[in-house]
């Protein structure tokens, strides 16, 4: 049987709502709240790593050349990185 | 041994409150706050007692310092009354959620506006339903007796909630009496160290204070609910284990003269003395008083009150707050929610009083009951009535 989501019945229902899983939140995929996404152009990127750090989802990762993408499965599309680069590498689109 | 002592009893709640061995106290101890934490930080200050004692800097932040020591495991006491429980609203329904005991002494002084400070319920009463066990305590001893019951009611894994003591502001906080103090080893036997059903540690795995989105919510407070009415049956038990040891009664709502009685009044905290000697007077003109007391109020005793009101004409429900344009004051209100189902019940008459400090005093109760007595006859005309209010 797969793993329940969450409790089906108030019985189930840890006290206090309390969470024995670490990192439990991982498994809820915050992507689906998006009706934008990022789309990030490395031939105007400076790698200044602006974006990674206003990032509030914590989503945007470096890769091995040192260029950052978003990961899009948590990437809610609230166009803060944006908003914040400023050599206007990133745009959003409809998803 | 228990010692008889003369103590304000603001001092006493302090004083007992110390004995509990609590590892957290937190408040912030100013107007409209009683002596309570005053004391108790004079205890630690003097080296009476190891514990962390927070002076926060308001209500807000004295309620969430307690709901963090109390998730890390401590055992933990505050006090406040008035705003300063109002102030700490944001937090009140968020520690019965977590599961988190705490006990909170409340010294129930009116809410303002206009400013009082003064004794009434109108305080607990705006928080009755956010999940806390309220337990009310008539006089001193049951002040002392209800803290340390409180601890050991709230942090049973069968509960694993806060605990309000309600003591009537001035009329009980600021008055002298006489009672039973039990001693450290007394205390320490009824009451050993909170063993924590869960620990926030680096050690353990646990979230607290989770997220709950529409799809979990509805059934995480029914699990709330539920928790809160299954506690009757521990705290009936600790009631027990009390009597054993300490000899003092406890139920969740005391009689005095019920049997027989033609019209019964149902009081809430300290007034019950003052009613219980117009009951006496009334019986020597041959008028059947009988006087009930609610000690317990969440969770709320209905099958107890269904059989206290058993056999009675006229039921007199005191209030000691306005339910603002509703449709009666709040304890009527369930009072009779809870007889509408029963097939005879008595006839109800809901009166307001003690507002604000107002004194009520033995004639008032005697006017009270004579006045009811034709209730089941002459419906009174509104549904509620704001005893003693001067009218043009």
């Amino acid at each position: 049987m797969a793993e329940k989501k969450w409790p089906e019945t108030w019985q189930e229902i840890n006290p206090g709502l309390m969470v024995f899983k670490p990192a439990s939140a991982r498994s809820y995929l915050t992507g689906g709240w998006r009706a934008q996404k990022p789309i990030l152009d490395n031939t105007k990127c400076i790698k200044c790593g602006v974006c990674y750090l206003f990032c509030p989802e914590g989503c945007i990762t470096e890769d091995a050349e040192g260029y950052f993408m978003a990961d899009l499965n948590y990437c809610k599309g609230c166009g803060i990185c944006y908003h914040e680069c400023w050599p206007r590498a990133i745009k959003m689109v409809e998803d | 041994m228990s010692k008889r002592i003369g103590m304000e009893i603001a001092l006493a709640a302090a004083e007992v409150a110390a004995l509990c061995r609590p590892d957290v106290i937190a408040a912030y101890p100013i107007t409209p706050n009683t002596h309570i934490p005053e004391h108790l930080a004079e205890i630690v200050a003097e080296g009476h007692l190891d514990c962390e004692y927070l002076p926060v800097e308001s209500e807000h932040s004295a309620l969430s310092a307690c709901a963090g020591a109390s998730a890390v495991g401590a055992r933990v006491f505050t006090a406040t009354s008035s705003q300063g429980l109002l102030y700490m609203g944001e937090i009140v329904p968020i520690i019965p959620a977590m599961r988190l005991p705490i006990v909170m002494a409340l010294g129930n002084r009116a809410l303002s506006g206009p400013i009082n400070i003064w004794n009434d319920h109108s305080d607990v009463m705006a928080v009755r339903d956010m999940g806390w066990i309220c337990l009310f305590a008539a006089n001193g001893q049951e002040t002392i007796d209800m803290i340390v019951q409180a601890f050991k009611i709230g942090e049973d894994h069968r509960v694993m909630l806060p605990v309000l003591v309600n003591l009537d502001g001035f009329q009980l906080t600021h008055v002298v009496e006489s009672m039973i103090m039990p001693d450290q080893e007394e205390v320490d036997k009824f009451l050993p160290p909170r063993k924590p059903y869960a620990t926030v540690h680096p050690d353990n795995v646990v979230s607290m204070g989770t997220l709950g989105l529409p799809e979990i919510y509805t059934e995480a407070k029914k699990a709330e609910d539920e928790a809160l009415i299954n506690s009757k049956k521990v705290i009936l038990e600790v009631w027990k284990e009390w009597e054993k040891t300490f000899g003092r009664k406890y139920e969740p709502i005391e009689s005095y003269k019920t049997k027989d009685a033609d019209v019964i009044m149902l009081t809430v905290g300290s007034m019950y003395e003052t009613a219980a000697i117009a009951v006496d007077q009334l019986h020597k003109e041959g008028f059947k008083a009988g006087l009930l007391n609610m000690k317990l109020f969440r969770p709320f005793p209905a099958d107890e009150l269904k059989a206290a009101v058993k056999g009675a004409r006229v039921l007199i429900v005191t209030d000691r707050a306005v339910m603002c344009g509703g449709a009666q004051a709040p304890v009527c209100a369930e009072v009779k929610s809870v007889l509408y189902d029963e097939p005879v019940r008595p006839a109800i008459v809901n009166e307001i009083i003690g507002l604000g400090g107002r004194d009520v005093r033995v004639d008032d109760f005697i006017k009270m009951f004579k006045k009811a007595a034709t209730a089941d006859k002459v419906k009174p005309e509104r549904a509620y009535e704001i005893y003693g209010v001067r009218s043009s």
